[in-house]
């Protein structure tokens, strides 16, 4: 075996290739009109149309830019639940992520501790520069479990970013707080959680669609950690009463007036 | 809803919710305004190409996505629901000037146009009808003169959809002599660019719908166009354009399905909002029949649309399953959007909701492509020529 020759990348040297994690949520698009189901402890998934979580969307297209603006390295992208999410992970892999992790379970247990534990479980050792996830899940809107993963991996955790940039073993990113913003720099390997604004998702072109098919899904059986906490019972926003018409004219205003301060004491 | 009969493929069904989500995100917003003012906005070309769905059917040797019949109509269906003008625009592009060169092109008309065709940087009209020749396209009067190196065309085409913003258009000419006719043998297809001297865009039609995609007359007043321009062999214009037309039939039913779909779809929601004697609308039978036997049409059209796109991705001969497939398609969008109109009752008859663009929008597809008479006879020929 004389004669190996060693090709060096010159390319990548300066900026090493980063590899991130995406972990998105697939769920039901919010403009469907919801019921609940039977068992009063979930929504009726019957005739719902499912995407990628808003949030975690926006988190796919920030670190495709990321690895696009470096001009190295991958973005992987993992999911949790039934076979079904395997589409949603084929979408992220059409814009562009270059590899799928299915973490198969039959239903997604509400509990974030049960699924942080799973994603930090296939997490670990994956040699992670970054892991991202959207800032909360569009349905369960928890916002947990990203936190939680940063925890159990022992990650240093950004919640909310609406800027990310990283460079050189570290990052900044900027957090949008009540009445202003705030830079944040960070070390790398790290968690970071993102807002809306970072990025607007790209469509999947179809040439990213027929290159998804091609690219590789691993399938594996989610380490879901112990389920502590459960929905007891699930409802619908009340129903809007209906309005009153006192009259027309400038007549009925001192009456109007009355019944605001009175009767629905809002001024 | 309906779609449950036809299986796609996870592929499909990937295109479908991507053609569906560009669709409601960037034509949506902007359909009403295109509608009102007959404008459109030349970027929604780009965006539209840069996804791939102007090179759908094209092989990627030629820089296209190398897809079949159907994709390509899951896509369009999905843009036809949301803007019908748009629809017209990728169906022309993609079901006629583009299948004409890959067909019948010179390798170099292949390398000179297709291929940006194909990614959506050179837009593909069509020009078969005048003034004076609809459906009987044969009796068109464009004349072409042989000039040394050029042929010279003189006449008037009409109703080119998007012929005033296309780069590249597909042009039908008589090359016989007024000496010797030959009928439709006497007929050549031209490659156009708006570069070309002589070549001017004409009236700009004020329609009653899909008035986002502009439709015009062109004047060929001495336009020159070069030999190599030409599209395969002189004299074989007419059968190029009506073989085409299998692919614009088909296309054109998934635009009127993407129609009648939509006006289905409103119903169906306003049906469920809309009270009148205390309780919604939908609970009465009158109204139950009515959306019952839309989505029945609406749905049967769809299945004789993919079973006559999957006879011609197995490479069978479809002239007549398109035509019905048009025919029951583009009927189906004018009587539903009918129906539409009369769920929404006066809110169906003002701009304000959705079904009255629809209803417009859905008139010209029993027209164009072949009116429903001509489809008609299409099929009727059809069954006398197989027994």
């Amino acid at each position: 075996m004389g004669g190996t020759i060693f090709l060096v990348n010159f390319f990548t040297m300066g900026a090493a290739p980063v590899k991130i994690a995406v972990c998105i949520k697939r769920v039901p698009e919010m403009d469907g009109a919801f019921k609940i189901a039977a068992s009063g402890t979930a929504v009726d998934e019957t005739g719902l149309k499912w995407d990628i979580s808003d949030f975690d969307g926006y988190a796919v297209e920030a670190a495709l830019q990321m690895t696009e603006k470096l001009g190295a390295g991958e973005v992987h992208v993992i999911s949790l639940g039934p076979d079904v999410v395997q589409e949603t992970l084929r979408k992220a892999l059409s814009m562009g992520c270059a590899r799928a992790t299915h973490l198969k379970c039959d239903v997604v247990p509400f509990d974030p501790f049960a699924i942080a534990s799973a994603l930090a479980a296939e997490l670990q050792g994956g040699g992670y520069d970054l892991v991202m996830f959207g800032k909360m899940s569009i349905d369960s809107a928890n916002g947990a479990v990203g936190l939680m993963v940063a925890d159990l991996l022992g990650m240093p955790m950004v919640h909310g970013c609406s800027k990310l940039d990283i460079a050189a073993g570290a990052g900044t990113a900027r957090r949008e707080i009540e009445g202003g913003g705030e830079l944040v720099r960070f070390s790398l390997p790290a968690v970071v959680s993102i807002d809306e604004g970072i990025a607007r998702p790209r469509y999947p072109s179809l040439k990213g669609i027929m290159a998804a098919k091609k690219k590789p899904m691993d399938v594996k059986p989610a380490q879901l950690g112990p389920v502590r906490l459960t929905v007891q019972k699930m409802d619908l926003p009340a129903a809007r009463a209906a309005g009153r018409i006192l009259g027309e004219g400038a007549a009925v205003v001192p009456e109007l007036v009355r019944l605001l301060q009175q009767e629905a004491k809002v001024i | 809803m309906s779609w449950a009969l036809i299986p796609l493929t996870e592929e499909q069904r990937a295109i479908q919710q991507a053609a569906r989500s560009f669709a409601r995100a960037e034509l949506a917003p902007h359909s009403v305004r295109w509608d009102r003012d007959a404008s459109f906005d030349r970027e929604v070309v780009g965006k539209l190409a840069a996804l791939g769905f102007l090179g759908m059917m094209i092989p990627e040797e030629y820089d296209g996505q190398g897809l079949d019949t159907c994709t390509y109509l899951v896509a369009l269906e999905e843009i036809a629901a949301v803007d019908a003008s748009v629809a017209v625009l990728m169906s022309v592009h993609n079901s006629l000037p583009t299948q004409m060169i890959l067909r019948w092109g010179s390798a170099e008309q292949k390398d000179r146009y297709l291929k940006g065709m194909a990614r959506g940087e050179l837009l593909g009209a069509f020009a078969l009808s005048e003034p004076e020749a609809g459906s009987d396209a044969a009796s068109l009067r464009a004349q072409a003169t042989k000039d040394g190196d050029h042929y010279v065309l003189e006449g008037t085409k009409a109703w080119v959809s998007h012929g005033s913003m296309a780069d590249v258009i597909l042009c039908m000419a008589r090359t016989d002599t007024p000496g010797e006719r030959k009928g439709a043998r006497g007929i050549s297809t031209f490659i156009l660019t708006p570069d070309m001297p002589g070549l001017h865009i004409g009236k700009k039609e004020d329609k009653m719908g899909l008035r986002g995609d502009p439709t015009v007359q062109l004047v060929l007043d001495g336009l020159r166009v070069p030999k190599a321009n030409l599209l395969g062999e002189e004299g074989m214009g007419f059968v190029y354009a009506m073989q085409s037309l299998d692919n614009g039939r088909l296309g054109i039913s998934a635009q009127a399905i993407g129609i009648a779909r939509a006006a289905l779809e409103h119903s169906v929601a306003y049906a469920a909002e809309r009270k009148q004697f205390g309780k919604p609308i939908k609970e009465f039978q009158g109204v139950q029949f009515k959306l019952a036997d839309m989505a029945t049409r609406v749905t049967s059209s769809r299945a004789l649309l993919y079973a006559a796109a999957s006879a011609k991705d197995r490479g069978e001969p479809v002239t007549q399953f398109a035509s019905m497939a048009k025919l029951q398609a583009t009927e189906t969008a004018m009587w539903v959007t009918t129906q539409a109109i009369q769920i929404f009752g006066g809110y169906g008859y003002v701009k304000e909701y959705p079904v009255e663009r629809l209803f417009r929008d859905a008139k010209v597809t029993e027209i164009y492509e072949g009116t429903s008479e001509i489809q008609r006879i299409v099929i009727a020929r059809e069954l006398y020529a197989r027994s």
